[in-house]
């Protein structure tokens, strides 16, 4: 056994890719990784360096990335894309507007969660996108939206050499969703060297790619390694050269034994919460809701859930929110004495029975969590009973919006509160509303935000809306999670993004 | 022989037929829901009743059951939603896998446990009974997982004499051209001994682990059987008229003993090839077990039903296989039959 060679990484991947294209149905999170590296989209997020020298992607700077420049019109209203002339795809085919186009118009079109993504930055209709000339391309906008931008660097709107999807089109089958989940039809930094599903998904450079510097290495090969134990003996001995999906507990192991290094980069945009039914008694008290978020253990489940691996929501300051910031602690911390008065006041001091429900798929983090909520409550008279629901159920249940107690997480791809809000809060009752939370004083503060032009009236209002949340407490932040990753000490150029899997360009080794 | 092959085949048609209803209605009955699950992070009620209509989700179960049993009579499986693949091919790349492994642990445990068993009834409760309950009430009662990962643990991080366990091949040798799908005779028919040996290194640790686990059974029926033959009165007759006691041993007793531990190895085949998961995960292996265990709990119905067919189909051949080895053992089984 010897390490692996110099311009070649092996990545140990907890799960692989199942699709490798971003707007089939089931694409999953794993498939990310490919459909980000072998494909490049119009515009980018630039890069910036934290204070403990950690690299991460930066949501406020946009750049082009397949464009070469681009125009926001002065009324506002439209923006002109100049594509590269020399780019081309993996196949050797000029990129010209009009695949940027099909591209386009296939992910406002195909629906489900590509079509929902786009009409997320007011993407959603194909004449919307206007081939001025063969590397000219316009995008008007139908209002004006701060999230427009932006949601033209995220996975989704990838673009895809249209003549050779088009040739494997059926009359089924227009969009060659069928063809295109196991082919490569980019131009990224990256193309398909081979992919066993279940396996190995590798990539090789491509080496006449023009969208940025050229990566500089030249073969990535993910292997699917289900056992936490085999990827950290892997690692150990040096036979892999990156290893995501770490258990909290190994990666506070390995910070201690320096055995190889580990990356943590908070998940931006993102809670670990408990969510509380308001819709159901007697959480629609907001007493009730308070006295449960004085009652969360926070301290011992930073400590024995995640390692201390994570940025605590809890113990805030009592003026709370002083800033915009999303997320920020709350001000509560485990005080029974406060739980128990404001149960009492509720009318339901002498306890009442509830259930607490999980995601088994995330059972690491949520079942102890869960365990130790309930002890808590125990002490305040709430007697609980733990459910726990398979990964294919949950989000069901979830939609069903009955489980009065439930642990669950929530992420937004793009870094604003209001887009946190918008989904989680708002009362347009949305699927990540796990609280089903309606407050009307609250949906007219996020719609305000939603499209305000001026940062100070945005700070404020969002504030306004953030305070509500702390008052009303229909989901208990507990933390904010840390994605870790670990790699060898001679591997540079890890850069977290959004989508939190690896981008391979800015990697190498020495 | 033919005649019984062939009466074999045609009673195995209710079976099947049997097992394609009852997968159906079983995946269906499952909680879950599949579009839910597959609309993604961020899905609407629009987005999943979209997804629930191209899936056909949202016609009536015998409508859905017509569809499935037309694609069935075409020879398609549908697709894995998880993975993305058809499951037929998902299915013709991961059981050669799971019957490699499963097949080499069995001649492992074969190996060792026959001649333990045979040995442990001629002198029972001697120190090489002894040993052969110690060892087989040890490989059973130790779990496969903590077995695998103990051998990982001394052999690869350790020892450093395996190959990482990265599945069935490591990362420098690419699979050989496909034939019958097992690694090692494909190399070997293509004349690549290094590749052979790469897949033989892969292949040893999960074997063992599998191995120990399967030498309690079939050690323990053999020394039950032998037992039981050993003291029957024509092998006393054999003593008396001066038999060599290898050729009463090996030759009478044995053969007599051997329906048994054929019976048993043909439960513990068919078990393992299914029921092997942990080992899989443990040693990255792309068999059928986590293949399906992962569609279960994604409610990933088509390779749920692919699995449950294709392991049907192998019970039936396996067991056409023991009843014709029966056969050859024994004459009297053939004719009852």
């Amino acid at each position: 056994m010897a390490a692996t060679p110099k311009d070649t990484l092996l990545v140990l991947v907890e799960n692989g890719p199942n699709s490798l294209d971003i707007h089939g149905v089931g694409t999953t999170f794993r498939s990310y990784v490919a459909c980000w590296n072998l494909y490049d989209r119009l515009l980018t997020f630039g890069h910036k360096t934290s204070p403990d020298g950690g690299l991460s992607y930066d949501h406020t700077k946009i750049e082009p990335e397949l464009a070469e420049e681009f125009n926001v019109s002065p009324e506002g209203m439209s923006v002109t894309f100049k594509l590269r002339r020399d780019a081309t795809f993996h196949d050797g085919a000029p990129v010209t507007a009009a695949d940027v186009k099909w591209s386009l118009d296939r992910a406002v079109t195909v629906g489900g969660f590509p079509t929902f993504q786009m009409a997320a930055g007011s993407l959603k209709k194909p004449e919307q996108f206007v081939v001025l000339d063969d590397h000219t391309i316009r995008i008007d906008f139908l209002q004006k939206d701060k999230l427009t931008l932006p949601d033209l660097a995220v996975v989704v709107p990838a673009i895809f050499n249209a003549k050779l999807a088009q040739s494997h089109a059926t009359d089924k089958d227009p969009w060659a969703l069928e063809w295109m989940k196991t082919n490569d039809a980019g131009g990224g930094a990256y193309k398909l060297d081979r992919w066993i599903p279940g396996q190995e998904t590798s990539f090789l450079r491509f080496d006449e790619w023009k969208s940025g510097p050229l990566p500089k290495i030249r073969r990535v090969v993910l292997r699917e390694v289900p056992a936490a134990g085999n990827r950290r003996a892997l690692m150990e001995r040096g036979d892999a050269d990156l290893s995501v999906d770490m258990p909290f507990k190994d990666a506070a192991e390995i910070k201690k034994s320096g055995a190889y290094r580990v990356v943590g980069t908070p998940v931006e945009n993102s809670l670990q919460y408990v969510g509380l039914v308001t819709k159901m008694k007697p959480f629609d008290d907001v007493r009730v809701r308070q006295a449960i978020a004085w009652a969360v253990p926070y301290e011992e489940i930073y400590k024995s859930v995640v390692y201390d691996i994570c940025i605590p929501m809890s113990g805030g300051p009592a003026n709370a929110p002083t800033s915009a910031a999303w997320p920020q602690p709350f001000p509560y911390k485990r005080d029974m004495e406060k739980a128990k008065t404001l149960l009492a006041a509720a009318g339901v001091g002498g306890g009442f029975e509830s259930t607490i429900s999980i995601d088994l798929g995330d059972a690491t983090q949520s079942e102890p969590t869960a365990v130790l909520l309930q002890n808590s409550l125990t002490e305040l008279g709430v007697k609980t009973r733990i459910e726990k629901i398979p990964g294919a159920n949950f989000r069901n249940a979830m939609l069903e919006k009955n489980r009065p107690i439930h642990i669950a997480s929530f992420g937004g791809w793009l870094n604003f509160p209001d887009y946190y809000f918008y989904w989680g809060y708002h009362g347009q009752n949305a699927l990540f509303d796990t609280m089903s939370y309606q407050n009307p004083q609250m949906d007219k503060l996020i719609d305000a935000a939603r499209f305000a032009a001026d940062p100070e009236v945005y700070e404020d209002l969002t504030k306004q809306f953030i305070h509500i949340a702390m008052v009303d407490v229909p989901r208990i932040p507990l933390y904010q999670q840390i994605l870790v990753v670990g790699m060898q000490k001679n591997i540079t150029g890890y850069t977290y993004w959004f989508h939190r899997q690896l981008d391979f360009r800015p990697l190498d080794k020495s | 022989m033919v005649g019984l092959i062939c009466a074999r085949l045609l009673a195995a048609i209710p079976s099947i037929i049997g097992v394609i209803i009852v997968t159906f209605v079983l995946t269906r009955a499952l909680p879950g829901d599949p579009a839910a699950y597959f609309a993604g992070p961020a899905a609407t009620q629009q987005a999943i009743a979209e997804i629930r209509h191209s899936l056909g989700l949202d016609r009536s179960l015998p409508e859905q059951f017509l569809v499935y049993v037309e694609d069935l009579a075409r020879g398609r499986l549908g697709n894995s939603l998880s993975t993305g693949q058809p499951v037929v091919e998902e299915l013709l790349t991961r059981l050669p896998a799971s019957l490699e492994l499963t097949a080499l642990a069995l001649v492992l445990s074969v190996a060792i446990a026959v001649p333990l068993g045979i040995t442990a009834a001629q002198r029972p409760n001697s120190w090489i009974d002894h040993l052969c309950r110690i060892v087989s009430t040890a490989g059973v009662s130790l779990p496969t997982f903590f077995t695998g990962l103990l051998l990982v643990y001394v052999f690869y991080y350790l020892l450093g004499w395996a190959p990482a366990p990265l599945g069935r091949l490591d990362l420098a040798y690419s699979p050989p051209p496909a034939r019958t799908g097992f690694y090692i005779p494909d190399s070997l028919l293509s004349g690549d001994a290094a590749t052979a040996l790469a897949a033989l290194r892969q292949i040893a640790l999960p074997a063992l682990t599998l191995a120990i686990f399967t030498l309690a059974p079939i050690a323990r029926m053999t020394r039950a059987a032998m037992l039981s033959v050993l003291s029957a009165d024509f092998i006393r007759a054999a003593r008396a008229n001066g038999l060599a006691r290898r050729r009463i041993v090996y030759v009478y007793a044995f053969r007599n003993a051997m329906l048994p531990v054929l019976t048993t190895l043909g439960m513990v085949f068919a078990f393992l090839l299914g029921a092997n998961v942990l080992v899989e995960k443990v040693f990255a292996w792309p068999g059928i077990g986590s293949f399906a265990i992962e569609a279960l709990i994604d409610s990933d119905y088509a390779p749920v039903q692919g699995f449950v067919l294709a392991m049907a189909l192998v019970y039936i051949l396996l067991n056409l296989l023991i009843d014709i080895l029966y056969g050859v053992i024994d004459p009297r089984a053939a004719v009852a039959a």
